[in-house]
């Protein structure tokens, strides 16, 4: 095993601003979504969550492809570093597709008529929720910190590979996800790109605002184990 | 000796000890065979749309008999550290894994024998023009099963939950497996059109190709230390 020798994170500048930034981005989507884009003339109200449940959805995405490259970073350096970053990824990511789970049917009962639909999207993103919540959980009951990070790492890779097979399966199994971004460019007012793009951009703003908090909390953590086996070894 | 005989010698072993107390097989088996009949009692074994049914019936059946056996293949090698001898052997950490996985994948195919002919007859099907292509998708999907369920069975042995694990690691994994298993076989008993098998029988090769190939390269990480 690695010894560590991590120095205390301190609150630095940079997420300082971060912070700023993200708050300044969300305010801002807000009085996108609420005041300055039109409300959609069919489906009324209602549509205006699919401005945060688009982003978040992306967001997932990303949170789970930064374990994935951080679980073969870990695989490949041995760097205790990149396996508290795809820790605390999993985590934040495990959130938004909650998020995305919950922001979902809200939108789909009054214009679907239904809570739920096992459509490819949903369903993949319901099976996407199973597979890293089973890698925390294979997290919390693996042993040492090496075996944890090791085991994460390797469930972190398959898991992410299976994700577009998943999709594939339940594609030609059923659909009838509406599909907004197409090949031709989006189908959407220009209000509501622009809506839809400061959406994406403070969600993501703040994916990264967490992300790098949960790291620093990881990070202190893992420099607290350390001094406990340097106090104990009787240093 | 080289890689394959290798392979060959870990498969040996796990047969011969199956073979000699037959635990796991006649476990297998029995609780497979439960699982079918406890789906009669959800399932009125008379109703018209039992066909539609009967391929998933099947399928979660070979499912949970072949996590039983997943989860046997490494808590053994627990016992009195043998994982510990088959990792000082002067074997490659890849001929381990394809030992397990080829043990894995010959009892699960063994228990579809034995439980395939019964489901027949409970539910009352037609098989025999259709048996070539239904022991093809059998082959596919089992393959599929062994590969990724033979990774997290060494996994999930070596923490502190142990076969509590495994289910909640190995379900979500093989989720296109059973979607892929459940549908070709439905489209097969009911007579359906090949074009649309093709794809579902294409999945199943691509997930079986993908899968064997990340485990192999991943397994050497599982069992370390």
């Amino acid at each position: 095993m690695k010894t560590i020798d991590v120095t205390v994170p301190k609150k630095g500048l940079a997420v300082e601003i971060l912070g700023g930034l993200t708050f300044v981005m969300v305010l801002l989507s807000l009085w996108a979504i609420f005041i300055y884009v039109p409300t959609e003339r069919v489906m009324g109200i209602v549509q205006k969550i699919f401005y945060y449940h688009v982003s978040l959805g992306f967001n997932t995405f990303l949170a789970f492809f930064i374990v994935f490259i951080y679980s073969i970073l870990y695989l490949w350096k041995r760097d205790f570093y990149y396996d508290i970053v795809a820790h605390a990824a999993a985590e934040v990511g495990i959130v938004l597709c909650s998020l995305v789970l919950i922001t979902g049917p809200i939108w789909a009962k009054p214009i679907w008529g239904t809570w739920w639909t096992w459509d490819a999207r949903l369903t993949t993103t319901l099976i996407l929720w199973m597979i890293y919540i089973a890698y925390l959980m294979l997290r919390s009951a693996a042993g040492s910190d090496a075996q944890k990070a090791r085991y994460a790492a390797v469930f972190g890779i398959v898991g992410f590979v299976d994700v577009p097979i998943v999709y594939f399966s339940i594609h030609w199994w059923r659909t009838i996800h509406p599909v907004v971004i197409k090949a031709s460019g989006m189908s959407l007012a220009p209000e509501m790109k622009q809506t839809m793009f400061i959406s994406l951009a403070a969600i993501t703003l703040l994916h990264i605002f967490i992300l790098t908090l949960r790291v620093k909390v990881g990070l202190a953590k893992h420099t607290l184990e350390g001094l406990k086996i340097k106090l104990t070894a009787g240093h | 000796m080289n890689f394959f005989q290798k392979v060959w010698l870990i498969v040996w072993k796990d047969l011969v000890i199956e073979l000699r107390t037959k635990e796991m097989l006649s476990a297998m088996f029995i609780f497979s065979l439960l699982v079918v009949i406890i789906f009669n009692f959800a399932f009125d074994p008379g109703m018209s749309y039992i066909k539609d049914v009967a391929p998933g019936i099947l399928w979660v059946a070979i499912t949970f008999a072949g996590t039983l056996g997943l989860n046997r293949s490494f808590i053994n090698e627990q016992e009195n550290g043998c994982l510990y001898g088959l990792m000082l052997a002067p074997i490659d950490r890849g001929a381990i894994y394809l030992g397990k996985f080829l043990g894995n994948l010959l009892f699960m195919l063994l228990i579809e024998i034995f439980l395939f002919p019964i489901f027949v007859v409970f539910f009352n099907l037609s098989v025999l023009q259709s048996l070539p292509l239904l022991l093809l998708i059998a082959f596919l999907a089992t393959v599929g099963f062994a590969a990724v369920g033979t990774l997290l069975a060494g996994m999930a042995a070596n923490t502190k939950t142990r076969e509590i694990l495994l289910p909640i690691l190995f379900f979500p994994l093989v989720v296109p497996v059973i979607i892929a298993a459940v549908k070709s076989t439905g489209r097969v008993l009911n007579g359906d059109p090949m074009d649309q098998l093709a794809g579902w029988l294409q999945l199943l090769a691509a997930f079986d190709i993908i899968f064997l190939v990340v485990c192999f390269l991943t397994f050497e990480y599982v069992i370390e230390e």
